[in-house]
């Protein structure tokens, strides 16, 4: 129990952000309406895709310098919940987009950055699948990850500066602080962050054991 | 020492490259061939072009398939042998280096054709050349610094070409998106340069050698 605290507030805080963000108030707003609760959703995906392609970006590092399958087993993994949760971020924003700027796909540079984070990271998985060799494949991924890592983060730090977004706090639309006058949406929404992050966490370290357990099983045979 | 050692490594390399392009023409015409055909195709299906930003998106299309066609030999076409020849003799960061310079060259022959066969057909818009040019000769190094990286990854794979496009694509589009920004700059003719994105792309470029200059030694080591 000891080791597993944070697993009690992942659980606490999640059910938390879905009680509180369908029943507390939130500040009406024209256009957005009740969507505004989507914040509590959409927005929290993509700190913990962040979070977690983070994660792998550092073990993808760790594997070059000590060449340990474990850290290959853990960048994959790590990089198969972030689409995991890049996807739920896609499907809410898609949802959302629909009720406030009415398409389900709008032309927008944060559209087309979570677009490519996606792109990028099938690639590295069909390159992964390309390889049979174990070693070979940890090295070759680790590699592809580290470059498309990196050129992601240019590309999050050029593009917005290249193009307005539709996107609240961007190209002169008001960031949701504005309509948060009294702090009631930043009381659901820290949790909010914090829970679907340590969620998608647990996910990840569950992922990585399955793998582990498959893994033996081949060597076993 | 160290760092005249390496220059001097990068230079053989790039006068072995030169020698073996020059041994066997047929794939360099082929891939000069490439854009001629691919030039005329699209003159045959669009005629001709009047909009600047549609002119200028297809040139900059029909220039990525030919880089990526031009540069997917680059390692794809060394056999195990030969790399692990070299691995005896030079160091990672001579191989890659000289093989991204050897490449910018190649591609900069590539993209000065495709910009003389495409004003020929489809039509030219261009009102501010030296901007243009500095665009193009900024853009055909950051290609080639990037697909070589890229060529020397899928090459570790099996198939090796497919992987080449999709391996690419998507870390090419912060290039790409900067460069279409610029030349489209450069078709409009605006009276001031925008310097902000000529030094994003100078940063870009930097970046893409600083990974291959860090990187490459992890993917050769076979």
């Amino acid at each position: 129990m000891k080791k597993n605290w944070w697993k009690l507030i992942a659980i606490v805080f999640v059910f938390y952000t879905i009680i509180a963000g369908f029943l507390f108030h939130v500040p009406a707003q024209p256009i957005l309406h009740e969507t505004i609760r989507n914040l509590y959703f959409h927005v929290p995906m993509w700190f913990a895709m962040m979070t977690i392609l983070f994660v792998s970006l550092w073990n993808s590092i760790a594997y070059l310098s000590k060449s340990n399958i474990q850290s290959d087993i853990l960048a994959s993994q790590a990089a198969n919940t972030g689409m995991l949760v890049g996807f739920l971020g896609l499907i809410t924003g898609s949802i959302w987009a629909r009720y406030t700027w009415g398409a389900w796909w709008v032309a927008d540079t944060k559209l087309n950055g979570a677009a490519i984070t996606i792109l990028i990271y099938l690639a590295y998985f069909v390159l992964r699948g390309s390889i049979d060799e174990e070693q070979k494949r940890a090295r070759i991924a680790a590699v592809y990850n580290i470059f498309a890592y990196v050129m992601l983060i240019v590309f999050l730090m050029i593009l917005p500066r290249m193009n307005d977004s539709l996107h609240p706090g961007n190209g002169g639309n008001p960031g949701f602080n504005k309509y948060d006058l009294d702090s009631t949406m930043r009381m659901v929404f820290y949790p909010a962050v914090i829970g679907w992050i340590l969620l998608a966490v647990w996910i990840f370290t569950l992922r990585v054991r399955l793998e582990k357990i498959k893994r033996k099983i081949v060597f076993n045979d | 020492m160290k760092q005249v050692m390496l220059f001097n490594e990068i230079k053989y390399l790039i006068a072995k490259e030169i020698k073996l392009e020059m041994r066997n023409k047929y794939s360099l015409g082929g891939i000069l061939l490439y854009v001629v055909s691919t030039v005329f195709v699209s003159y045959l299906s669009f005629k001709k072009i009047v909009t600047p930003s549609t002119w200028n998106a297809l040139f900059w299309i029909i220039l990525l398939f030919a880089s990526i066609n031009a540069i997917a030999k680059s390692f794809i076409s060394e056999t195990r042998g030969k790399l692990l020849y070299l691995y005896t003799l030079v160091s990672p960061q001579a191989v890659i280096l000289s093989k991204i310079i050897y490449n910018s060259l190649l591609l900069t022959v590539l993209s000065a054709l495709c910009l003389l066969v495409y004003s020929l057909f489809v039509g030219n818009l261009i009102q501010d050349y030296p901007l243009f040019l500095i665009t193009l000769l900024l853009g055909s190094f950051g290609f080639s610094s990037l697909l070589t990286m890229v060529s020397a990854i899928a090459s570790k794979t099996s198939n090796n070409f497919t992987l080449m496009a999709i391996l690419s694509f998507p870390i090419m589009i912060p290039l790409l998106m900067v460069l279409i920004k610029l030349s489209k700059n450069a078709i409009d003719g605006l009276e001031r340069w925008d310097v902000n994105y000529l030094l994003v792309l100078v940063f870009i470029n930097t970046i893409i050698i600083a990974l291959s200059y860090l990187l490459f030694r992890y993917l050769w080591r076979d």
